[in-house]
């Protein structure tokens, strides 16, 4: 079946099943390979993208539900002010290991911050505990998050 | 067109005490276009690599340095998040003596006879390379010095660099590398042995926080893993093994799934008796179900729809429960084997002021990387091309060969960032499997497991149990110890893969009466290596008992672990120790720095003022070549026992240099919470043959809520660094069990920790 659904700013129609997650679509069917699979369950986080603004699990989101929702994925957060600067962040922190949860946690993140410039640590562990890293990298992803939001932290930076 | 080569036979480190030899070769050739290109090979010594190192060896173009001065570096390893695909180049860089920003890092083709070995496991990278790649850089320094001074017609002595950039020091002439690289192309290949090296001091890359080469394309989502690989005309597919291990497919409603919706077709893979190839259980081909479809939404939903009867095969009958009662009647039989014994243990339990039993056990454990296991194939006119998130490529390409019965040189593999490795990757049954259906489909295939497949078909850290008895003088010191072990056996009859227990396992060699004895229950599950195998596991069960030791006595667990360390001296390796590289002795000074650093930097001695309920544990352990000592701050809810981890300490001592702190504390930081995520709530549990598990809400890993601070603290020691990946993780398992105690005067001698055995209130 054919749907017209709205990514990164541009409408793209895709010819799929009702039930075929929006992860597969953005993956499979538009080459966007930055939403990830994980655990197919709504239980990682790795396909984290934006709907409407709202971060939302892609694996388990039908693309009969999108409808003309706006999709923004990591590909096109850096257009955004503060998707640049948590990319910004992410680097300056050097936050990843192997890296596959980061679109997740980008993701995640940058829509804290959308919503809350100044985060406690207690919403950083609401906002970002749905997002598992197994390499456990949520030492820098929290500092990083402060840095992003100009708040004090200790890990080290690049100089 | 190569110049020269040099032999490095045996090169000591400046630095005292590296007893480290290895043969690098090196050559050099023009590249087109005016360039340098340097040929690198640093063979391992005990890898089986038909390697042609030396004279006449195939050129790899390891480094290559362009007119623009834009250096290419190969990276020769995997990388699935530890680093070296940063590290390693920085070694050469720092010595070449060029501007980190000019160098751009590539991944090497897969070719072990030109590039020596290639994987990624052990924490072996740093060790391995820290001397011969510094090495290389340097001597492309000198030849590019010598290139300059040439056409100045100076002494290269009077010549110095910096950043890319020859400067003749009387006249303030400058050359560039980039002007330079076409001349010393022509020009020999200094001696490897001979070249010097950099006085520390003057580093300007190693110990610098530098940002992973590819973290910029992380952060955009650029597809990089090996889940995003797409070639031409590719198709998607699953496969569905028996849930049982090494269960046979019966049948199977084929039919039916090959009239769904998008899928190509369906079909029966035989298990391969690769056995007769020498190839081991975990990486066999096994039986199952093939399912290859227009995308991989399609394959998966006929998945859910596939019925096979499958021959479920003797290994119906394990369960955990089974193998819990077998281990507690092994405990009253004689133990089977002896695996350590030195002094006599019965005398010194016999004269023992204080004599001290315990049962310890731990549980099977699934490596679960970010990434599910996956593999894209392609078979076309008897050449077979892959791309794999492996850790260990070379050896999947041997397995493919011998599976697929075509000659190994018809086989390209091109490695592919690994979402997470942990060990998983070691083996390459997703490879073969990928391999196979692509071959059957007659079409590229992009294989990729579900969560579940990945949870239940992996191989397993395997679970274990010990019975301690230990003796305490009237000191209160240790003077006799015994550990029987009942562990699990492989198809040999043998240790099954990482069940094991070694010579070098404390207090063994620290005081005099040890003995290690084992039973063996078969298994018949594949189990192997999980970051820091063996010591993840026996870290948690000896390290705790010490803590326990160390109470029974009245005395601090620190200062207990400091009489154990002694005097500094090093206690030599023990034999077959060397199996990858010749290692060095165990250094007891080393122990006792790393346990003074993290008593001093967690408050260690005031640790009595915390409030109740909250408490700190302490654990040493010394693991692929790292000391590290670690101290958990954990408080417990008296209501519902529920654990939580204040914050951690850690000190480690892996020598002389971080060389990348940002890449070598996220290392530590990460393998002390991968340690608490195990012991918080991970168990792979069997019952009729069958994984219990499946996805992340029965198999969970630590979340941004349950993540304490890490604080990494190095201890600097004139030794050659080496690896990070592993050694911070075994004690902050034990330091947490301990921390537990002291919060709660509960000793936690079963993993994964139960909140229900924790309550007090
Ligand atoms: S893949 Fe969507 S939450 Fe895990
Ligand atoms: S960086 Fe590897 S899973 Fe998060």
């Amino acid at each position: 079946m054919a749907y017209t659904i709205n990514v990164n700013g541009t409408s793209r129609t895709v010819d799929v099943e009702a039930d075929t997650p929006l992860l597969w679509v953005l993956r499979d069917t538009l080459d966007l390979k930055g939403a990830k699979y994980g655990c197919g369950m709504g239980l990682c986080g790795a396909c984290t993208v934006h709907i409407n603004g709202t971060p939302t699990r892609s694996c388990i989101t039908p693309i009969s539900m999108v409808g003309d929702a706006q999709i923004t994925t990591i590909e096109a957060i850096g257009e955004t002010e503060v998707g640049r600067r948590v990319q910004q962040a992410w680097l300056e922190l050097d936050v990843m290991q192997c890296g596959y949860c980061q679109a997740g946690q980008i993701m995640a993140a940058t829509a804290l911050l959308a919503s809350n410039p100044k985060p406690t640590d207690q919403d950083i562990d609401d906002a970002m505990s749905g997002n598992l890293c197994r390499c456990a990298t949520y030492t820098r992803i929290r500092a990083a998050i402060k840095h992003a939001a100009g708040i004090a932290h200790s890990e080290p930076t690049e100089t | 067109m190569t110049r020269e080569h040099a032999l490095l036979e045996s090169a000591p480190d400046t630095a005292a005490g590296n007893t480290v030899s290895r043969r690098a070769f090196l050559a050099a050739s023009a590249a087109a276009g005016g360039g340098l290109m340097l040929h690198l090979t640093v063979p391992g010594t005990a890898f089986a690599v038909p390697s042609k190192s030396g004279p006449g060896a195939e050129l790899n173009a390891y480094i290559r340095i362009a007119p623009d001065g834009i250096v290419t570096i190969a990276a020769k390893n995997p990388e699935m998040g530890q680093g070296t695909k940063t590290t390693l180049p920085m070694l050469i860089a720092e010595e070449l003596d060029v501007d980190w920003k000019n160098v751009r890092v590539e991944m090497a083709p897969v070719d072990m006879q030109k590039y020596g070995p290639q994987f990624a496991g052990g924490s072996f990278s740093t060790p391995m390379n820290w001397d011969p790649l510094r090495r290389a850089g340097a001597a492309g320094r000198q030849m590019l010095v010598t290139a300059a001074a040439q056409t100045w017609g100076v002494s290269p002595s009077e010549c110095e660099t910096s950043a890319g950039v020859v400067r003749h020091k009387p006249t303030g002439r400058t050359l560039k590398y980039g002007e330079l690289a076409a001349r010393a192309a022509k020009l020999p290949v200094p001696d490897l042995r001979t070249v010097s090296l950099k006085d520390p001091k003057d580093f300007r890359i190693i110990g610098k926080f530098t940002g992973g080469v590819d973290s910029p394309a992380i952060v955009q989502g650029k597809p990089m893993f090996g889940i995003d690989v797409t070639v031409p005309g590719m198709r998607y597919a699953v496969f569905q093994k028996c849930p049982v291990f090494g269960g046979k497919v019966v049948s199977a409603n084929l039919d039916e799934i090959q009239s769904l919706p998008g899928v190509r077709k369906a079909f029966i893979v035989r298990a391969n008796d690769a056995a007769a190839h020498g190839i081991t259980n975990v990486d066999r081909l096994q039986e199952g179900v093939a399912i290859v479809a227009d995308s991989w939404w399609a394959a998966n939903k006929a998945l859910q729809k596939l019925k096979v009867k499958w021959d479920e095969g003797e290994a119906v009958n394990q369960s955990t429960a089974a193998f819990e009662k077998r281990a507690a009647e092994l405990f009253r039989e004689a133990p089977q084997k002896t695996v350590h014994k030195e002094g006599d243990v019965d005398a010194a339990l016999a004269s023992a002021a204080k004599v001290l039993e315990a049962t310890y056990s731990y549980p099977f454990i699934a490596h679960a990387p970010m990434e599910p296991q996956n593999c894209t194939a392609q078979v076309r006119d008897g050449k077979v091309e892959i791309w794999a998130p492996t850790q260990f490529p070379a050896n999947g390409r041997t397995l493919v060969a011998k599976t697929l019965g075509v000659d190994e040189s018809d086989v390209t593999v091109h490695m592919v960032r690994c979402g997470g490795g942990f060990g998983r990757r070691l083996s390459n049954d997703y490879m073969v499997e990928a391999a196979w259906i692509a071959r059957e489909a007659g079409e590229p295939v992009k294989l990729i497991w579900t969560r579940q497949q990945d949870i239940q078909h992996g191989f397993f850290r395997p679970g274990g149990f010990h019975h301690f008895k230990a003796g305490l003088d009237a000191n209160g010191k240790l003077v006799g110890f015994r550990d029987h072990f009942v562990s699990f056996s492989g198809a040999d009859g043998d240790f099954a893969n990482s069940a094991n227990i070694t010579a070098t396992e404390q207090p063994a060699r620290l005081i005099p009466n040890v003995e290690f004895v084992a039973s063996l229950m078969p298994l018949n599950l594949p189990t192997g290596p999980l970051r820091a195998p063996a010591s993840n596991a026996l870290a948690f069960a000896f390290q705790s008992f010490f803590d326990e030791l160390a109470h029974a006595a009245g005395r601090d667990p620190l200062e207990f672990l400091l009489e154990l360390a002694g005097e500094p001296r090093v206690i030599p390796p023990p034999e077959g120790a060397n199996r990858f590289m010749p290692v060095p002795g165990f250094d007891t000074g080393r122990m006792r720095g790393v346990l003074e650093l993290v008593a001093e930097k967690s408050d260690w001695a005031n640790r009595k003022s915390l409030p109740k309920g909250t408490g700190k544990g302490i654990a040493f352990y010394y693991s692929h070549l790292g000391y590290f000592a670690e101290v958990v701050q954990a408080t417990v809810n008296p209501k519902t026992g529920f654990v939580k981890v204040d914050k951690v300490w850690v000190a480690g001592d892996v020598g002389s240099h971080i060389i990348n702190p940002a890449g070598g504390i996220n290392q530590v930081q990460g393998a002390a919470l991968d340690g608490i995520s195990e012991a918080l709530g991970q168990a792979i549990t069997i019952e009729r043959g069958r994984v219990v598990q499946s996805n992340f809400h029965d198999f969970p890993l630590l979340r941004m809520n349950q993540a304490p601070p890490v604080e990494v603290h190095f201890r600097i020691t004139p030794n050659p660094p080496t690896g990070l990946g592993e050694p911070a993780l075994p004690p902050a398992v034990p330091a947490l069990c301990n921390a537990i105690f002291a919060a709660t005067g509960k000793r936690v001698r079963k993993l994964p920790i139960d909140p229900a055995e924790l309550r007090s209130a």
